[in-house]
């Protein structure tokens, strides 16, 4: 009895450093390529310098950031695209799910193909396309004057508010398919019988929608939030390839700003390194703050 | 029941509609491989003669086929090397999870908080000093292991059968055994999911080679895409035809397993 619980106990062990093991490979993958990177750009935000000339700065960087008008116009770019872009999406995205999820609706595989096709395209692919349908002598002007809407063909891109439309139209073109598709699933996961039981007690479908499928979806809506969220402040491909962040930086994201002051002007890594952690801190809070509005209703 | 038909109505016309734009631009792209600059501008919507002329011109200005072959060869790599880490990972977090291995998986979670932006500057200095630039091995590292797929394979190893690891051990088949003879083949769908998203993502993956592949011959799709615009006058017919080419490969895995493709960006609704 002794000896078997001996074996059994040694057994056990046995197994548990097997699973470590398994897992400390990819454990510390992260750890290097995650953990200690956002370290490293927190110690090198209050550095200044280059290469090995680096010395200590205290919060230099970040006074800086205080008075630089490009770092104040690319969060202000960002949090725009945000309020204009996310609401907006994900509200179809969720109408187009409901709209979906019945099983009696027609061309149904088709309509969720089609809509969750542009998710297949890269992003600097889909932002080239867009580019050129809204350049100045491209597809879109083209149309408007023949359906005789306008007579000059619009300068999209140089113009500060309708480039901005533009990267609002190509992010909700990308984009609303793949929250539609969390919506879709998450529909499935409803117990259809509460659908039914609403029918027969006369709930109308807008009422369905408001009153069931909507507080039932809370948790994955919050999710999707999230997520768009986070993607919006990280921003990069789309402002660079259809903008390029212009005209006169009304369309920079904060990434492109980043990359701009590392990659694209002599490297200021340091100074760079204090928005990237700017940027960390941002997304940290903004998700903390939607999963708080989340438990509270 | 008028009300009804209108709703109806009003409802199909708002689909078709929506699935029209959803569609309309990639169709608008193919079409314009096949056209002049000139008429992709003036808006033709029909296909044209000029596609031979355009792949002409697009391969005398571009090395497509290198951009193509480091893409190819950069995102298969990257999605076996990331498989095999995150999958044999999420399986031992799972069943000989304990205190230690629980916390470590939250600790691991935290990172899919990290935005990319935030620590592409320490990224690349590391890929510099270990004199990796331009490298395939540069391209795959920062991805190689992520708490999503971790998690991902974790979940899946939870519906794994204990009672196939109790009776494989009674076999005698070793730990690693009964991952690699066990868990793998019937984990199938698992890896094709994880697989399609690892693919996708690397194939599409723009801001990181942007950083480190500094000369010409290491060029991905994405980056020989980008140049294209970057002179005075673009052509259109040319610039189209090269997108088309590189959206292809993944319209057709999309059409292919779109199951997989969705079920991919649900898991984490489960």
């Amino acid at each position: 009895m002794v000896v078997k619980a001996r074996s059994n106990l040694r057994l056990e062990t046995r197994q548990s450093v097997i699973g470590w093991a398994f897992v400390i490979p990819a454990a510390l993958l992260i750890f290097v390529f995650y953990f200690y990177p956002i370290a490293r750009a927190l110690v090198l935000s209050f550095q200044t310098g280059i290469g090995a000339n680096m010395q200590f700065a205290g919060l230099a960087n970040y006074r800086r950031l205080l008075s630089d008008n490009v770092f104040k116009t690319s969060l202000v770019n960002v949090l725009t695209f945000l309020a204009l872009q996310v609401p907006v999406m994900l509200t179809l995205a969720l109408a187009l799910a409901y709209m979906l999820h019945d099983k009696r609706l027609r061309f149904r595989a088709f309509f969720r193909t089609a809509i969750f096709l542009p998710c297949a395209t890269s992003l600097v692919s889909y932002s080239l396309i867009f580019r050129s349908m809204f350049s100045l002598d491209g597809f879109v002007n083209a149309l408007l004057i023949n359906l005789d809407l306008i007579t000059q063909p619009i300068n999209w891109l140089a113009n500060p508010w309708t480039a901005k439309i533009v990267i609002v139209l190509a992010l909700t073109w990308r984009w609303t398919g793949y929250n539609m598709i969390f919506y879709l699933a998450a529909l499935q996961n409803i117990d259809s019988s509460i659908f039914e039981a609403a029918v027969i007690d006369g709930a109308g479908a807008l009422s369905r929608f408001f009153r069931i499928a909507v507080p039932m979806l809370k948790p994955i809506i919050l999710l999707t939030a999230i997520i768009s969220t986070n993607g919006t402040l990280q921003l990069f491909d789309e402002t660079y390839n259809i903008t390029n962040g212009g005209p006169a930086n009304a369309t920079i994201s904060i990434s492109q700003y980043i990359y701009r002051l590392s990659f694209q002007y002599s490297p200021r890594f340091s100074y760079a390194a204090a928005i990237s952690f700017v940027v960390f801190v941002l997304v940290a809070v903004l998700a903390m703050i939607q999963m708080k509005v989340g438990d509270e209703r | 029941m008028i009300k009804t038909r209108l709703a109806s109505i009003l409802k199909y016309t708002f689909l078709f509609a929506v699935a029209l734009i959803s569609i309309f631009p990639l169709l608008w792209m193919f079409i314009s491989a096949t056209n002049t600059s000139g008429d992709v501008l003036g808006g033709r919507l029909l296909p044209g003669t000029n596609l031979v002329a355009n792949y002409q011109a697009l391969i005398a200005r571009a090395e497509v086929g290198q951009a193509l072959w480091n893409s190819f060869r950069n995102a298969i790599v990257a999605t076996i090397a990331s498989l095999a880490v995150c999958s044999i990972a999420g399986y031992g977090f799972e069943v000989y999870h304990d205190r230690g291995k629980d916390f470590l998986m939250r600790v691991l979670l935290l990172s899919m908080m990290i935005p990319f932006a935030a620590i592409m500057i320490p990224l690349f200095m590391m890929v510099g000093r270990l004199n990796l630039l331009s490298t395939t091995t540069a391209f795959v590292l920062p991805t190689l292991a992520t708490a999503f797929l971790i998690f991902l394979f974790r979940q899946s190893a939870r519906y794994f059968p204990k009672d196939i690891i109790e009776s494989s051990r009674l076999d005698g088949l070793s730990e690693l055994g009964i991952f690699l003879r066990m868990y793998i083949p019937v984990m199938r769908s698992t890896y094709a999911t994880a697989g399609i998203i690892t693919f996708m993502a690397a194939w599409n993956n723009y801001l990181w080679p942007l950083i480190i592949m500094q000369n010409a011959e290491s060029r991905t799709m994405p980056l020989l895409l980008s140049n294209l615009v970057a002179g005075y006058v673009t052509d259109y017919g040319l610039l189209m035809l090269a997108i088309s080419i590189s959206v292809l490969p993944t319209v057709i895995i999309f059409l292919l397993l779109q199951r997989s493709f969705a079920e991919g960006i649900v898991v984490s609704v489960k």
